[in-house]
């Protein structure tokens, strides 16, 4: 078990650390998530009453297209001197791999997601009286079903010729739980919600986290197959 | 296939493409499992989990394993974290100057050439002491200046008794550093030998025409 | 082999006359219909291929981890055959569904929640044939699409829920509702079910043959090839 973590810890000091050398994949997916909302506020009326009804709904879809494209490049760096492979030979659980991804990548898509959201609350002058924690409990709890999915179905798309193409067509069907849940949630607890009047969701989404962590844990070795 | 190899002995495989070298050496180095067949690894048999044998092993093949956004320092500490390698910031140092890229510890392999790229990759694959060394066309793409440097480490891997295997489209480097000889053809061992059974660069291109078929 | 597909198909052929008699000469009516009462009828081929979607993507389900664990090629040539008619079958839930629900409720589209299940259920399947396509070497597409064909079906049942779920909060205008069925037309709907069942049976053994004869080709040129 010691062992497994500090693997998972080794793999996640390595991501993070060419990540933050760079700042490459992290900027693009906040500028995209930023680009996803502007084009919103002109494609609907931004001052429009209406637009704080669909603002939870267009903040998901910003999140989950940014994070869409991070999660793309996680296999990349893997495959460019097929790095992957150095990984495979290696004396840890090839488990470890996966959940060393999925804590990566849960911490570039909270960061965004961290620096994005007061922003779209600012931009559409939205008067929040919810409880932030709350907020915060619920972004995150979706967002670990939708990284974790991610994670797994971006390793399979990297096995593909069609790889960055293939991933949201593959990824967005199996994610729609998650993203009904995220999304009525957020739009309760911007209403004033408090966190047991949203339970029925929140139970949807963490059945869901459970069952995409496990699933691919259960299914990764085959994944990797040489 | 049958084949075993003595401990400390250097054994490079000559075969055209598509004559199983790969795949032979996947499975040799536990990337992938025999479909059928025993395979003894340092005198433990191989079983489902290899998790544990995996670390006696290394590999230097053509693709380097190497992130270009870390340093070298970083790679080698990367990986020798999970090889559990310990006192590792001196095992790095140790094996960066067997190298001869102590120079550059701290560059991002990014910037390295092709031939630095090999020469660390071989830094990687020793850094935890593994006892077999498992060698996968690594002349692909190196300079002639960069193969000697490899052929220098690849004497001092010798030197230092580990099992080599080797596989190489290379003749005159695959000839000058074994001691056993290997032809594979169409998934059969074709020929089998030791070095000085096969005499000069010129008799052993003629064996191979003879061993797989004269098309060229 | 043969001889077990001509009876499957002899089969499904009567099944199909009886249960094509049944839905337009027996099956009733109900009285709460009044207008273009013969689109009810719909009703018997709607569910029946609905049922087919997720028998067949049962099937993808459970030989994608029969192929994980024997590697052996048959579960991946059953899980291929079975998931391409399966987004056949769901291909017809969603055409007749629009129909349907144009005649009965006035609105082709209603987000009901069994009706958006199945158009889930549709894109995940879609997926899985795309996967297929963009895998390059045969081992490697086997894998690979095996693997989502499990992710993917464990899937389902949590759609199902999220979606109900979401329904409830924003209620269906056209509410979908309980068309009762007399003990006439449940026979039918019966019969309409084993006959469209025997039709996926009879499908699955025709494109099993292409399967074998696509690997039998394939085996063919790479002989070729290794000539030249």
């Amino acid at each position: 078990m010691k062992e497994f973590l500090s693997a998972v810890g080794a793999i996640v000091w390595k991501d993070l650390k060419a990540e933050f050398r760079t700042k490459e994949m992290i900027s693009s997916m906040l500028i995209f998530a930023f680009l996803v909302i502007v084009i919103f506020s002109f494609a609907f009326d931004p001052t429009a009453q209406s637009v704080k009804k669909i603002l939870p709904g267009v903040i998901w879809v910003a999140f989950i297209f940014a994070g869409t494209l991070g999660l793309n490049r996680s296999f990349l760096s893997e495959q460019i001197n097929e790095a992957i492979q150095g990984l495979m030979l290696a004396p840890v659980d090839r488990a470890a791999i996966y959940f060393g991804k999925v804590l990566g990548n849960m911490i570039y898509t909270s960061l965004v997601e961290a620096v994005a959201l007061p922003v779209f609350i600012i931009l559409f002058d939205f008067s929040f009286s919810g409880s932030w924690l709350s907020l915060i409990l619920v972004v995150v709890a979706s967002t670990f079903g939708f990284v974790a999915v991610g994670t797994f179905l971006a390793a399979l798309a990297s096995n593909t010729r069609t790889s960055e193409v293939l991933l949201p067509i593959i990824l967005f069907p199996v994610i729609v739980p998650v993203i009904i849940g995220a999304v009525e949630m957020t739009k309760a607890i911007f209403a004033g919600s408090s966190l047991g009047e949203v339970a029925t969701w929140l139970r949807v989404v963490l059945v869901y986290d459970v069952v995409f962590l496990v699933i691919p844990f259960l299914l990764f070795d085959f994944l990797l197959e040489a | 296939m049958d084949l075993s190899l003595e401990e400390g002995r250097f054994l490079t495989i000559f075969g055209p493409n598509g004559a199983g070298k790969t795949t032979l050496l996947k499975i040799l180095s536990l990337l992938m499992p025999a479909s059928s067949g025993k395979l003894v690894l340092a005198g433990q048999e191989v079983k489902d989990d290899t998790t544990a044998l995996r670390q006696k092993i290394g590999v230097i093949s053509h693709h380097s394993y190497l992130y270009g956004n870390l340093t070298a320092r970083e790679n080698l500490r990367f990986y020798g974290w999970l090889y559990r390698v310990s006192n590792l910031e001196e095992r790095v140092e140790e094996v960066i100057r067997e190298v001869g890229l102590e120079l550059f510890f701290n560059d991002p392999v990014r910037v390295f050439s092709r031939g630095m790229q090999q020469r660390l990759s071989i830094a990687r694959a020793i850094l935890h002491n593994p006892s077999i060394l498992f060698l996968d066309e690594p002349y692909t793409g190196l300079d002639q200046q960069a193969i000697e440097i490899l052929n220098s480490v690849l004497a001092g891997l010798k030197n230092q008794h580990r099992t080599v295997v080797m596989i190489t489209h290379n003749f005159e480097v695959g000839l000058s550093v074994s001691d056993e000889i290997m032809i594979l053809n169409k998934g059969e061992v074709a020929f089998r030998g030791r070095r000085e059974e096969v005499g000069s660069l010129k008799d052993f291109q003629e064996l191979y025409r003879e061993k797989v078929g004269g098309r060229r | 082999m043969r001889r077990r597909k001509q009876a499957i198909g002899l089969i499904t052929l009567v099944v199909t006359v009886l249960a094509v008699y049944l839905v337009f000469m027996y099956a009733p009516v109900p009285s709460n219909v009044r207008d273009l009462p013969e689109v009810q009828k719909i009703l018997y081929f709607h569910v029946s291929a609905a049922w087919i979607g997720f028998l067949a993507f049962f099937v993808v389900f459970v030989a994608s981890i029969l192929y994980l664990k024997s590697r052996d090629r048959k579960w991946d040539v059953l899980a291929a055959s079975s998931a391409e008619i399966g987004v056949v079958f769901t291909t017809i839930v969603l055409l007749t569904g629009p129909i349907w629900g144009k005649a009965a409720w006035n609105a082709w589209w209603t987000w009901d929640p069994r009706l958006t299940t199945t158009l889930v259920l549709w894109f995940i399947y879609l997926a899985y044939i795309v996967i297929r396509n963009s895998a390059e070497e045969d081992e490697k597409r086997a894998r690979l699409a095996a693997i989502f064909g499990i992710i993917g079906f464990v899937d389902v049942p949590i759609v199902f829920m999220a979606i109900r779920w979401w329904r409830t909060i924003h209620p269906v205008v056209f509410e979908a509702g309980q068309v009762g069925l007399t003990p006439k037309m449940l026979t039918t709907l019966f019969v309409s079910l084993i006959a469209f069942t025997f039709l996926y049976l009879y499908y699955l053994l025709l494109r099993l043959d292409i399967a074998k004869a696509k690997l039998e080709l394939a085996g063919i040129k790479e002989k070729l090839r290794a000539k030249f």
